[in-house]
């Protein structure tokens, strides 16, 4: 909307000095890319998170699981991303999608539960996250592709949600998202019972990650798990390390092919020539 | 509606080096489509004759038709000259075989590696519908954007414009080019999905074929 | 260079000539209907035979012919699958090969039929399961069958193993494709035959291969994952039951279009065992699924 203003001031304008933004999104080459990719023109390729995440309830809360690794096409461009997303203290959520849609949307969400703690004085309520989360990825119809397992516990008890990048959203006992997201719901669905303790939770959210990571090339690397109770939270980053590079070479490689110089001409400096201000300094 | 596609890509990277009296081909055994594993253990590597070797990444069902071709057409000149087709005579029905498929192609990537007919290593790379050039070193498939790069740093040849005409072979001894391999193909794991599980090398010398595994990256 | 065209379904197209008259939507059942006499048959069936036995032979025609390019509205191919079956899943355990498989047929998203089968006895030593178009699975049976009495014919104490079978399987798929007329199915072939265990899957383009365990379609995504988590190889055949009942039972509550009533093949040296349809047991008493949005109104 913001966007589309600062097109009309442009064109009733007709100068081309661009109107400051106001926030949100800028709409300006929409219609030219539309155009462009109309003609055939491919789009740049955006790092997405081809991912495995994960949470499920247990006795004294929620723990969430994540893998660690984000691909653009068939290249892994990070092998230890991190893809729990801090919320609030007792709030995280997980994110797959296109990284930079999964990153901005929890950093604007947890930014706002931040103003409305200042606001109330109370500790955030996931159903307040779940409901900015839903709505702003409902306004833009899908567009940002965020799929979320938004997971915490607050005052009304442990909460699991997923979120769709369309703005539906779903509460579940354990759930699972990304492209990684049948091989853990595997897991889940023959080895989720209610009422697990901390430790049978981790292992659970542990073993549905791993096989994302070995089943789903999408996935990858290392394994996430942040365990929420009441009033307490614990980030294992790297919990499980399950993918050591398997070979080195007992010989250093290198590099040492330098740029082949040519030839070579030197052009010494003129003489410094010094110029003398005449007059006063201006007054500051 | 589901549509039908002829093509998949079953992912997979193959690499081989020439050296003076060796060659060296190698591939990882994952296959793959999409995101999916089908299977860890699919060799990519098909033996042709006593000296030469095909690795081929791409679409698995044209990989098969083609290997099976290949040795038809390969029965057939033992059959008539009472001896088994050279390298670069293999190098060349490959390319033949390739190019008659030119409007509905073979989806393959291949390398052909072996010995020619002085016992010196060499190696045939191909695009999928033909082109050809016999070179000291050459990557194919998935993992070959990441590889080749590494190889050309590592083994650069000599330029194919020189006259006269320079060896392409490569400077390293065998257990070098051995090592070298799996170092690229331990790095390729690193960061292409369609590439792992574990690595076939097969190496082809005067002693006859010498073959071993090494694990990958599973993920 | 000009290659002789040599694979059973070209011939078998050559000799149904009149089937372009009698299908209207969908020609592939003509085959059924367009040989009429019991001589035109068994000319059918040897010519077939004779086919089958260079099918074998890699040197199928691939020439894609000039009717590929005519459009797609007067085509008789398959472009989209009728009624389907979903996922197949199979193992290796210690005597043999299991292979399990739902009863549904899916007409679209409609549950259309209940009671297909969708394994079937190949020979003495093998065993098929296939999801997708039913139609094209029970043309894959007719050629199987031929394929098998032909063999048997031979009476020579010889008989095609599964991997024999698979190969096959594998060439027809394969030349279908190159046809742009595929069977519009996934394929799971086992089979036991002199001790030697064999589990293969071909794909409708002809894509194959063989491992320790196989699912075809949601079962790849599914089932498969569980399956690499817990396959051993000495697996006894109530394991292995167990296991593939994991296994149908995650498809069941993931899988749309899975049905509750499944059966499950078993084949061993002594010969396949397909077993009465039954169901398996499921859990859906979560409290969580009681009132999902306590604590959480309007979620």
């Amino acid at each position: 909307m913001f966007g589309f203003s600062s097109l009309v001031v442009r064109m009733s304008s007709s100068s081309i000095v661009e109107a400051p933004p106001k926030g949100g999104f800028s709409f300006d080459l929409c219609k030219r890319n539309e155009m462009l990719s109309g003609k055939g023109v491919k789009h740049p390729n955006y790092r997405k998170t081809g991912t495995t995440i994960v949470g499920l309830i247990f006795q004294d809360g929620v723990i969430l699981g994540a893998d660690t690794r984000a691909t653009s096409g068939p290249i892994v461009c990070d092998k230890n991303c991190e893809k729990i997303h801090f919320m609030a203290p007792n709030i995280y959520c997980c994110g797959a999608g296109t990284a930079a849609d999964t990153e901005s949307v929890t950093d604007m969400v947890s930014s706002q539960l931040q103003l409305h703690r200042y606001h109330t004085g109370r500790e955030s309520r996931v159903i307040t996250a779940l409901t900015l989360l839903k709505k702003h990825l409902f306004n833009y119809q899908g567009h940002i592709s965020a799929a979320l397992v938004l997971g915490g516990v607050d005052c009304t008890g442990p909460h699991l949600h997923t979120i769709y990048p369309h703005g539906s959203t779903d509460t579940l006992p354990f759930a699972t998202m990304g492209s990684g997201s049948l091989a853990a719901m595997a897991v889940f669905e023959s080895k989720y019972k209610e009422g697990l303790n901390k430790e049978e939770g981790i292992k659970l959210v542990t073993e549905a990650i791993c096989s994302g990571i070995f089943n789903d090339l999408g996935s990858g690397s290392n394994v996430d798990v942040c365990v929420i109770t009441k009033g307490e939270k614990e980030y294992m980053r790297n919990h499980l390390k399950p993918n050591p590079r398997t070979y080195v070479s007992a010989r250093a490689y290198t590099f040492p092919k330098k740029i082949e110089v040519l030839s070579t001409k030197i052009t010494p400096l003129k003489e410094l020539a010094q110029v003398v201000e005449a007059g006063d300094a201006m007054e500051e | 509606m589901s549509r039908f596609s002829p093509y998949d890509n079953n992912g997979g990277s193959c690499v081989a080096i020439a050296g003076a009296d060796y060659c060296v081909i190698a591939s990882d055994t994952r296959m793959s489509t999409g995101y999916n594993i089908l299977t860890r253990d699919h060799s990519k590597i098909y033996k042709l004759a006593d000296k030469c070797i095909l690795a081929s990444s791409g679409f698995q069902a044209d990989m098969k038709a083609l290997q099976k071709l290949l040795a038809a057409r390969h029965l057939i000149y033992q059959h008539q000259h009472n001896k088994q087709m050279s390298c670069p005579a293999m190098g060349q029905l490959l390319s033949n075989t390739l190019y008659y498929k030119r409007f509905f192609p073979y989806y393959t990537f291949n390398v052909l590696g072996g010995l020619d007919n002085e016992g010196k290593g060499c190696v045939y790379t191909y695009d999928a519908v033909g082109s050809y050039e016999r070179v000291g070193y050459s990557a194919q498939g998935s993992g070959s954007v990441l590889i080749m790069p590494f190889l050309d740093n590592q083994l650069k040849s000599p330029s194919p414009l020189l006259l006269p005409a320079q060896d392409a072979v490569t400077p390293l001894s065998q257990s070098e080019a051995i090592d070298l391999v799996k170092t690229c193909f331990a790095s390729a794991t690193e960061r292409d999905i369609h590439t792992g599980d574990n690595l076939e090398i097969v190496v082809l010398n005067a002693g006859g074929v010498h073959r071993e595994f090494m694990p990958l990256r599973r993920d | 260079m000009q290659r002789g065209r040599s694979d059973v379904e070209e011939l078998a197209e050559d000799e149904s000539g009149e089937e372009l008259l009698l299908s209207s939507d969908r020609s592939r059942q003509a085959h059924i209907t367009s040989s009429s006499s019991a001589e035109a048959s068994l000319r059918l069936a040897f010519a077939k035979f004779q086919s089958t036995v260079s099918a074998h032979s890699p040197m199928e025609s691939n020439q894609a012919k000039p009717s590929l390019l005519a459009s797609e509205s007067d085509s008789q191919r398959t472009l989209s699958p009728y009624v389907t079956g979903t996922s197949v899943v199979a193992l290796k355990y210690k005597d043999g090969i299991l292979m399990a498989a739902d009863m549904g047929g899916s007409y679209g998203s409609t549950l259309r039929y209940k009671s297909m089968s969708r394994m079937t006895p190949v020979g003495k030593h093998s065993l098929l399961g296939a999801s997708g178009e039913i139609s094209d699975f029970q043309e894959i049976c007719k050629y199987l069958d031929e394929l098998i009495l032909h063999d048997s014919m031979w009476d020579d104490g010889n008989s095609l193993g599964p991997k024999e079978v698979h190969n096959y399987l594998t060439r027809v798929m394969y030349n279908r494709r190159n046809k742009f007329d595929p069977f519009w199915n996934s394929l799971v072939l086992g089979g036991v035959k002199k001790g030697e265990k064999y589990l293969g899957m071909v794909s409708m383009i002809g894509l194959s291969f063989v491992d320790d365990h196989v699912a075809t379609g949601f079962g790849n995504h599914l089932a498969r994952p569980i399956l690499r988590d817990e396959w051993r190889e000495d697996l006894s055949f109530e394991d292995g039951v167990k296991l593939l009942e994991k296994c149908m039972r995650v498809l069941l509550y993931r899988d749309r279009s899975a049905v509750n009533k499944l059966q499950i093949a078993k084949i061993t040296e002594e010969g396949v065992t397909i077993s009465q349809p039954y169901s398996l047991k499921t859990f859906w008493g979560f409290t969580a699924f009681n009132n999902p949005t306590a604590g959480a109104e309007g979620s």
